[in-house]
């Protein structure tokens, strides 16, 4: 285990270095995806101005809940790189067959793949648009808020990974992996980024219960800010809710292990 | 120009239209993951408009019908430059296009209109199939693609879809010209399609923005890559200031293609080949 995290220091450390090689291309790339988000925070905003209120919420309100979505998202989609390239990069050209030769987990060698540094981009503007929600809203931040906060991004982590471990294992079939899996991801991150109950029930209940992006984002965040919820669940729930990103992670790379009993080499 | 001169143009726009048309797969994926993004941004709007809609610019019907539009029609969107001529940058096959007895501008121009004609045809009638008949039909009408209001925002939505189509491919040799100047796509890339989603009027229709920003929003050449052709669409701009914003349109595609001309053939004189 200890060996495990030192491998994965080193494949990390390499790659950091890699990417920082180019140090035009990484900070152009890193304003790029700090841009092409922090845009989706105007038009918000822009809504915002005309309507004033969203079903009870006011933009400082909302601006916690998207900042929170995505700084998790941002984290699961910088360590993730591996898994979501998995199959073109590793099936369709056989590569992976490497990865099984050697005396080490895939889970870990995929990790260790690539950390996307540019990823930086996109967690600041979560950060950013968190900040402006603690700063638009008057809310009492306890150190247990702060730490409800932390495992509701350890848990949105854990629940973005498991998508993209999801969509890694379909390549197990497709080999070129599906598009459609980013429905889920970038889908997913972009529905939690507005609090649940001003969904309607089929796609509320989707997020909560089928893919539970609530549990991470909206329950816990209800909990750290201490207000009731509208829909009605009680207020124990938000604290622990993020367990259920654990579990869903758990799930994913069970299918994991049971796509790799699949797999068939494809390259050469 | 006689027609023979006018030929190879028209084949690279049929070549390019067949060969994209190929990616069905592709057609498929984004057309879903345009219903998934399209359903947030509806659910979005009745859930503000359900807490009162005195200041809203439009109705909540009109702006389902927009925001389906929009999801339609995405792929006309000019994010990036043409992937093929960032390749020939690469590789240094760009040098290959100053042979061609054609003219380059032209020539791309083409491409860009296949390219972007081709990806869009599929995804657009998968969706305006999806929310504008099987919607309706199935009683949610409400939440689906309503019909143009009368006859003349029809042929007004024609004209302006017409403009679209070529600002579309106009703002694409913008981008194309900067990768033969630049040699790089990626920090370009980044700014231009946050500008390209935020100027458009895809995330938020211009209308919602502040009202003493709205002449320059619309005034600015990205406004008639979704917002121009859709307010005109359901009847939000109509009469003469929908011809002012069609006129806007095919100004902007004359003001782009002449800039982008001259750029390409200055960049085009003093080329460096990368690559053997």
């Amino acid at each position: 285990m200890l060996n495990a995290l030192a491998l994965y220091g080193r494949y990390t450390a390499a790659s950091v270095r890699g990417q920082l090689a180019y140090p035009t291309s990484f900070a152009l790339m890193t304003l790029g995806a700090f841009l092409i988000t922090i845009i989706d925070f105007i038009g918000v905003w822009a809504l915002f101005q005309r309507f004033g209120h969203l079903g009870g919420w006011t933009l400082g309100d909302v601006a916690l809940f998207y900042g929170l979505t995505c700084v998790s998202f941002a984290i699961a989609d910088a360590i993730t790189r591996g898994f979501d390239v998995f199959g073109p990069t590793f099936v369709k050209t056989g590569a992976f067959d490497r990865l099984l030769l050697r005396p080490r987990s895939t889970v870990l060698q995929l990790l260790a793949y690539e950390l996307r540094l540019t990823r930086v981009g996109r967690l600041a503007q979560g950060a950013l648009v968190f900040a402006i929600g603690v700063a638009l809203t008057h809310y009492h931040w306890s150190a247990g808020a702060v730490a409800i906060l932390a495992f509701a991004i350890a848990g949105g982590v854990a629940l973005f990974s498991g998508l993209l471990v999801m969509q890694a294992t379909l390549a197990f079939w497709t080999v070129e992996g599906l598009e459609v899996a980013n429905v889920l991801t970038y889908g997913g991150q972009a529905a939690a980024q507005y609090p649940m109950n001003v969904y309607a029930a089929w796609f509320r209940n989707l997020l909560i219960f089928a893919v539970p992006i609530g549990c991470v984002t909206y329950l816990p965040m209800l909990a750290a800010i201490g207000r009731a919820d509208p829909l009605g669940s009680p207020a124990w729930v938000g604290p622990v809710a993020p367990v259920a990103g654990f579990a869903f992670l758990g799930l994913a790379l069970f299918t994991w292990r049971f796509g790799i009993r699949r797999y068939a080499s494809a390259g050469a | 120009m006689s027609g023979l001169a006018l030929r190879p143009y028209l084949a690279v726009f049929s070549g390019r239209l067949q060969l994209t048309l190929q990616y069905r797969a592709a057609a498929l994926a984004g057309f879903a993951t345009q219903l998934w993004f399209g359903a947030i941004r509806v659910l979005i709007f009745a859930a503000f408009y359900a807490g009162g809609a005195a200041h809203a610019p439009m109705s909540l019907a009109n702006a389902i019908t927009y925001t389906w539009l929009g999801q339609a029609f995405l792929a006309f969107l000019p994010w990036y430059p043409d992937p093929d001529i960032v390749e020939m940058v690469r590789t240094g096959a760009v040098a290959y296009e100053r042979l061609r007895p054609v003219d380059t501008y032209g020539w791309w121009y083409m491409r860009a209109l296949a390219w972007s004609l081709a990806r869009v045809a599929p995804r657009a009638a998968l969706m305006v199939g999806f929310a504008g008949v099987l919607l309706p039909l199935v009683g949610l009408g409400q939440w689906g693609l309503a019909p143009p209001p009368s006859f003349a925002a029809a042929g007004l939505f024609a004209l302006s879809a017409l403009g679209m189509v070529l600002l579309s491919a106009a703002v694409t040799l913008i981008l194309d010209v900067i990768i033969v100047s630049t040699l790089d796509d990626r920090g370009t890339n980044a700014v231009a399609s946050s500008l390209v989603n935020l100027l458009s009027g895809l995330i938020v229709p211009l209308a919602f923005f502040p009202d003493w920003l709205r002449p320059w929003l619309r005034a600015q050449p990205f406004a008639g890559l979704i917002d121009i052709p859709f307010s005109i669409y359901f009847g939000g701009l109509s009469g003469w200031s929908a011809v002012g914003a069609i006129a806007t349109q095919f100004g902007w595609v004359a003001a782009l293609v002449v800039f982008a001309r001259w750029r390409l053939a200055a960049a085009m004189a003093r080329l460096q080949v990368q690559g053997g």
